[in-house]
């Protein structure tokens, strides 16, 4: 397929939607990756919104979103196409169907079928980094070429439209850097308070100002705290404006009791580190480097 | 000029390759960049930089290099200008090699600690200006109703600026390793323990049947590597004084890892300063519960992988002397830096990890022991990177040659 960079006009891009509120460079970024056809390559902290950027590019651009969904077992190849073999094993055996025609038993994955779509769709790999090592290298001629090869049937599908692609990644493996070139890299910044009351909005409206206000102190204090290891994300904040709503709890209260905590912190640990900041056990501060291993062999 | 600006960006050390700047040069043209310098620099981001470790490297470089630009709304004349002469030259062209020759290293820092040394408290709203980024946990992120919002975005900063406030910084895997940086360091480590080497033993049942099926029906095998781990750790680690911190990050770390993936065996052990006849079993260093080193090294095999976290820096006679040792009321028979150069020889795969950033290896007080240690074990400083480097070297098939 031919790669020529479309004129960018503003006008025409994606533009976020209703229901998710995009910040300006993320906005840029997704526009920067559609005119330059790569495909974007988004990284964030859990619960940032890398999931529901690809549904919000489908919804602004009036597209189909197809999901290929990746866990730790995902291979490339299911992403072109199975050759269910098993099947016309048995076909063979029993006798039935027409075993000579192998077509019959090649089923096209996510990618193939983003592939041969009349209209051109967005397609999100979600969670690449859950995959082997090798599994983005594995990708890298049929994202380049937009099209790949069925050896079984001789047959090549192409892209008859390029798909959008959007990836999305939480680090828990690094890319490869042949893989990266190849992408459109945006980090998804935390949201600070401004665009936090934003997305707020979308989940709940009507929410009385002063609860909101309390919470949102609340909860950027708590993602303050040092040491705490699994802070508290914007789908938590979302849950826990839900709770108080719902718990009827004053906002007077909300600073001082801390109520459903839980809600906001999963893990043990973390409350714990939270509980003993709180009534002030002085943990020891990381050291000053230079000067007190300095000193320490002197006493 | 414009080349210039792809040196800066390598000498700040963001891996720009050609190929990136290509794309650069191709969204330039189709007009990507608007007509701001901010919106250059979101592009310029969005193309050229593959990981938010680099966003802050990023940042400085763009920030020393655009820092003397007078109209940041409104993408300067200068940069038109590039933009008209300098497109169709994709090729790496003699010009370019010597304006890399040009920009030294050196240079660029001396820039910037001009640019740094000019900022002045009461002047944000100079073009000039470099932040710090939030350090104060409740400045840059901190809500603030009604009052002044420190960072985050806004359409009124210049690219100058947003590039200076360095948001990033805390993404960097260069700097020493703290809690923040756990979850980046558990990841690298989980690398330790994928499975590379090893023998074909297991059936792989899946494999086999479609193996199989693509025959028709004659059977073939087909075997994969267990998933068992079959590296075996043994950490020891610096309890004294202020390395505690790190000690005890260092064995949740390793004990996190071994949780999810098992190590085949990970064994701990604790030392004060330096390591001598005993090796503790906890970081209190207690006299009465300890295993002789010369056990640990009768008892574990050279292919265990040896990690050593400490800072290396002690008095000179800790290290070098009979009876060096900092408890008073303990002796030891044989210098520390002896048992060191035992454990070194007996396990061929041993790094140092330490926390002390290595731009200070070589002045501070403790630069003598630090220079004598790692002449015998290979040291890399406690970060990301660091620790990575380490793992690499320490999974290899060779053993750990000392630099
Ligand atoms: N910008 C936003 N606008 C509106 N809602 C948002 C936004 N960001 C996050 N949310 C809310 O947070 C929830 C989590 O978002 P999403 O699942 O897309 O995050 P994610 O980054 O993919 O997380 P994970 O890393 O856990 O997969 C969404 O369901 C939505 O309710
Ligand atoms: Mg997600």
């Amino acid at each position: 397929m031919s790669k020529k960079v479309r004129r960018y006009e503003a006008s025409t891009g994606y533009r976020g939607s209703e229901d998710y509120i995009v910040s300006d460079d993320l906005r840029n970024s997704v526009n920067i990756a559609i005119a330059l056809q790569k495909p974007l390559l988004i990284k964030g902290e859990p619960g940032t919104g890398k999931t529901m950027l690809a549904q919000s590019i489908a919804d602004s651009l009036d597209k189909e979103l197809i999901i290929w969904n990746i866990k730790s077992t995902t291979k490339a190849q299911e992403g072109l196409y199975v050759y269910d073999t098993v099947q016309r094993l048995y076909d063979s055996q029993f006798g039935e169907g027409d075993v000579a025609n192998i077509k019959k038993y090649i089923k096209l994955g996510k990618l193939g079928e983003a592939f041969i779509t009349s209209e051109p769709v967005v397609l999100l790999i979600d969670e690449i980094d859950k995959a082997d090592l090798e599994f983005p290298n594995d990708l890298l001629w049929e994202l380049d070429q937009m099209s790949f090869y069925i050896p079984e049937t001789k047959e090549t599908i192409g892209a008859v439209h390029r798909p959008i692609v959007v990836i999305t990644s939480n680090a828990e493996k690094e890319l490869p850097d042949a893989f990266l070139r190849r992408c459109i890299f945006h980090y998804i910044e935390f949201p600070d308070p401004e665009g936090m009351e934003r997305i707020i909005k979308v989940h709940h409206p009507n929410l009385e100002k002063r609860l909101l206000e309390q919470a949102m102190e609340t909860f950027y204090m708590l993602r303050n705290v040092p040491n705490i290891q699994k802070k508290p994300s914007t789908s938590e904040l979302i849950d826990w404006l839900q709770a108080l709503v719902v718990g009827g709890i004053s906002p007077n209260r909300i600073k001082q009791d801390l109520p459903f905590l839980g809600v906001l912190l999963k893990k043990n640990e973390d409350l714990d580190t939270l509980l003993n900041q709180l009534h002030g056990k002085t943990q020891s501060r990381s050291p000053n480097y230079a000067s007190s291993s300095l000193n320490r062999y002197r006493y | 000029m414009f080349t210039k600006f792809f040196y800066t960006l390598k000498n700040f050390g963001v891996p720009v390759s050609m190929n990136e700047w290509q794309a650069l040069l191709e969204a330039l043209e189709g007009g990507m960049a608007g007509s701001s310098l901010t919106g250059f620099y979101y592009l310029c981001r969005a193309v050229l930089v593959k990981t938010e470790a680099h966003y802050d490297r990023f940042d400085i470089a763009f920030a020393a290099f655009f820092g003397d630009i007078e109209t940041p709304e409104g993408l300067p004349d200068k940069i038109w200008e590039w933009l008209n002469k300098e497109l169709p030259e994709l090729e790496i062209t003699d010009e370019m090699r010597n304006n890399h020759q040009q920009l030294d290293l050196d240079e660029l820092k001396r820039m910037l600690e001009e640019r740094l040394a000019e900022q002045d408290e009461e002047h944000h709203g100079g073009n000039r200006w470099i932040g710090t980024g939030g350090t104060s946990p409740f400045g840059h992120s901190g809500y603030h109703p009604g009052g002044i919002r420190i960072g985050g975005q806004s359409r009124n900063l210049s690219a100058v600026k947003v590039a200076g406030m360095r948001r990033f910084q805390e993404f960097r895997t260069d700097e020493t390793l703290g809690v923040r940086q756990f979850q980046v360091a558990l990841r690298k480590l989980r690398q330790f323990t994928t499975r590379l080497e090893g023998a074909r033993t297991e059936l792989d049942l899946d494999g086999t049947v479609n193996k199989t099926c693509d025959n028709a029906g004659r059977l073939e095998l087909v075997w994969e590597r267990p998933r068992d781990n079959a590296i075996k750790v043994l950490l020891l680690m610096d309890a004294g004084g202020s390395m505690l911190t790190y000690s005890r990050l260092c064995n949740q770390l390793f004990t996190a890892v071994n949780r999810s993936n098992h190590f085949k065996d990970l064994q701990i052990f604790y030392f004060h300063n330096c390591i001598y006849d005993w090796l503790y079993h906890d970081p209190a260093c207690r006299q009465n519960d300890y295993t002789d080193t010369e056990y640990v090294l009768r008892t574990y095999s050279p292919d265990y992988r040896v990690i050593i976290v400490g800072d290396a820096s002690m008095a000179p006679y800790e290290l070098m002397r009979v009876g060096g040792i900092i408890d008073w009321d303990l002796h030891n028979d044989k210098p520390g830096i002896e048992w060191l150069r035992r454990i070194r020889q007996h396990f061929e795969y041993s790094a140092w990890l330490n926390p002390i950033p290595r731009n200070y290896w070589d002045w501070m007080d403790g630069a003598f022991t630090i220079r004598k240690i790692s002449e015998i074990f290979p040291m890399q400083p406690l970060t990301v990177d660091g620790l990575e480097k380490a793992i690499t070297a320490l999974r290899s098939k060779q053993a750990v040659a000392v630099n």
